[in-house]
């Protein structure tokens, strides 16, 4: 039973990770239908960034918080701006295409500038560990799961309740009509490109803290199982990412923990197959018929 | 395109086309196998992992490989038959993929004609350019391809231009089981291999062939995994002796850290891949105790040790950080080059090949090595034990 509960916080924390990464794929998806595959490497500037600031300049963990979140939304909306605006009348395979560029371009940009060998991240807090029954928990467990259990609700309430929640809504349902009731699209779409910027940020130094490493292609194979993530919960729905990337993190650790770890990766992307064939709108997915 | 552009444009390819052809006709091939070299330079190519996934290793043999260089042109260069010659080191990048290692080979033996290559980094891009070098009849000294079987042929015969400096991945993982059964004397393990590549699922099969004890948990990873907590779970449940981690220091030592985070304080046993000054850096040094690695080269034992003393010293001097194991073994594959030009007095890449067979009790920083009949080489092995994230001991077997 200790063994079971242990296995369910392991893995709540890397579930909620993957969350806070599908929550861009799909909001990014929800509006421009763009599968943005420079998302996981967002996450990696998001980590860097928090990496720089708390080493030379000392910032606590808000505050580092808070630039990487800053500092990866800037990069989305420039990334947006440059890379995907000019092809926004391009069929959406030159677009995909484009992204898996981009998403190269950071990568390898990375490794040139910072080098491509992990580093150690800066420990920002002490990690104290919390024994309640045989169970370990540590704080930065703990803070892993508040940060993104409050940054998902935080996310719902701007969608559902601020103005320019709703003009992301509109143009997420029709882009053209949006326009025709005075809904600024261009500025819609770069603020969507920025929340879910902010959020892989996030993640980012989250992931930095917990594994006490980063690199500069440590977005590759996270960016992956959240997209799978993402589609799994109905790509395009926001608590829909948030209950998928939970699922991709507690399907994994359900499979390393009765021995066949080797299968981990391919099981996630099993899963993504049958969700294809079998549930393509995903669980949380609007299942609309494209009318002719 | 301007008028300005395009006269550039032309300038640069006439400029490009110019210096190809220069490079042909310096080192002319006299007709038989395998290159010459000019008069006056020696030329030497590395054929490295300099970015992509292994980029971390293949840098880390630039390092030594470039140290080596220039010191040996510091001193003057290579003594080819009385006549002192500088080494010109041509580095290529093969992105840690086959295809780009495979044409990087080409390059090298082709277009730069150069004497020797020093490279790959792993098993993988190292055999993938087998078939140009081969072909060229140049002779490759890899620092770290470790698997077993690099160095044959599909029948088992030797590959006749491959060499390696480092040791072979069936030796690694016997003595580590024997290290695990005679000293730590663990009766249960579990072994948990990086299987994305030859050297972790290698090691592992070598170190389960040998052990005599209960393998209580058999998984693994990949390279690029950083949660490893539901795994170590299951381990600590079944009261398992000791753990073997068969991989590379970014993986083992998040593996560490999140073992000991956990409350798991057996021994953690692995390979070279660990032996990096990072490792206790990413594992916490607190949580860096009670481990163990096999690897061909000591920090301990090279300070015991004049020659490799300096070799550390001037490590340090250059690039400010401890010399890990993989630029060690980079710098003693040039110096093998080297000696092996100047036994046979010549720079021919053919005779440079039948030197490097013929090493024999060759010093190097990581210890002495002879070259065997199947081009590995046999030299001694050492266990280090980590504390606190420092060196605390080593065992030395031969």
């Amino acid at each position: 039973m200790q063994i079971v509960l242990q296995q369910i916080i392991n893995a709540l924390s890397l579930g909620s990770i993957y969350a806070l990464l599908a929550l861009g794929y799909s909001m990014v998806y929800g509006i421009i239908k763009l599968i943005n595959f420079a998302h996981g490497d967002i996450y990696m500037l998001g980590a860097f960034c928090a990496y720089y600031v708390i080493s030379l300049w000392h910032f606590n963990f808000i505050t580092a918080l808070l630039t990487a979140m800053i500092v990866s939304a800037l990069a989305g909306v420039v990334i947006e701006y440059f890379a995907y605006r000019p092809l926004r009348k391009s069929p959406r395979i030159a677009v995909l295409i484009t992204a898996i560029g981009v998403s190269f371009l950071l990568e390898n940009g990375m490794s040139y500038l910072v080098g491509s060998n992990a580093r150690s991240f800066p420990q920002v807090m002490e990690q104290v560990n919390y024994n309640i029954g045989g169970i370990v928990i540590s704080n930065i467990q703990i803070l892993i799961l508040a940060t993104a259990l409050i940054l998902m609700v935080l996310l719902q309430v701007i969608i559902k309740k601020t103005k320019m929640g709703r003009a992301m809504r509109a143009v997420s349902v029709d882009p053209d009509a949006a326009e025709l009731v005075g809904v600024n699209v261009n500025h819609t779409i770069s603020f969507t490109f920025a929340l879910g910027s902010a959020l892989a940020g996030a993640g980012g130094i989250l992931i930095g803290m917990y594994y006490n490493q980063i690199d500069p292609l440590m977005g590759m194979t996270p960016g992956i199982k959240a997209f799978v993530a993402a589609v799994l919960g109905g790509i395009g729905s926001v608590p829909g990412a948030s209950l998928g990337g939970f699922l991709i993190g507690i399907l994994e650790t359900f499979f390393q923990s009765i021995g066949l770890s080797a299968y981990k990766d391919a099981v996630v992307y099993f899963v993504l197959i049958v969700i294809l064939l079998f549930l393509p709108a995903g669980i949380f997915g609007k299942n609309t018929k494209e009318k002719v | 395109m301007s008028k300005f552009t395009k006269k550039v444009m032309s300038a640069v390819t006439l400029g490009a086309a110019a210096f190809m052809m220069a490079g042909c006709s310096v080192a002319k091939n006299s007709g038989s196998k395998g290159t010459t070299q000019a008069h006056d330079v020696v030329k030497i190519g590395a054929n490295l992992e300099l970015s992509g996934a292994a980029a971390g290793y293949g840098n880390a043999e630039r390092q030594g490989v470039q140290l080596a260089v220039d010191e040996i042109n510091k001193a003057g260069g290579v003594n080819v038959n009385g006549h002192k010659k500088k080494i010109k080191l041509i580095l290529r990048d093969n992105k840690s993929a086959i295809a780009t290692s495979s044409s990087v080979a080409a390059q090298l033996t082709t277009k730069d004609k150069v004497a020797a290559i020093v490279g790959p980094a792993t098993t993988s891009a190292g055999t993938a350019e087998i078939p140009n070098i081969t072909k060229a009849a140049v002779p490759s000294v890899s620092p770290s391809a470790t698997d077993s079987k690099y160095t044959l042929q599909k029948d088992g015969k030797v590959q006749e231009y491959v060499f390696r400096a480092c040791f072979q991945d069936n030796f690694q993982g016997t003595k580590a089981a024997e290290f695990v059964m005679d000293k730590l004397k663990a009766k249960r393990v579990a072994i948990y291999a990086d299987n994305s590549s030859d050297y972790g699922t290698g090691l592992a099969k070598a170190f389960q062939n040998t052990y005599k004890g209960k393998v209580v948990a058999n998984q693994t990873y990949s390279a690029g995994d950083k949660d490893f907590n539901a795994v170590l779970t299951s381990f600590k449940s079944k009261n398992v002796d000791a753990i073997y981690v068969p991989g590379y220091y970014t993986e083992v030592g998040l593996i560490i850290k999140q073992a000991r985070q956990m409350g798991i304080k057996v021994p953690i046993v692995g390979g070279d891949g660990m032996a990096d000054p990072k490792l206790p850096q990413i594992a916490g040094p607190k949580n860096a105790t009670n481990i163990f690695y096999t690897t061909p080269f000591s920090t301990r034992v090279a300070a015991k040790d004049p020659f490799a003393s300096k070799f550390m010293k001037a490590f340090k001097a250059r690039y400010h950080t401890d010399a890990p194991a993989f630029s060690a073994l980079a710098y003693d594959a040039v110096y093998l080059v080297k000696n092996a030009i100047e036994t046979q007095k010549s720079d021919d890449s053919v005779k440079i090949t039948a030197g490097l067979a013929k090493t024999k009790n060759f010093k190097g920083v990581t210890g002495e090595i002879t070259i065997d009949k199947k081009h590995n080489p046999e030299r001694p092995i050492i266990t280090e034990e980590m504390t606190n994230g420092k060196i605390s001991n080593f065992y030395k077997v031969d």
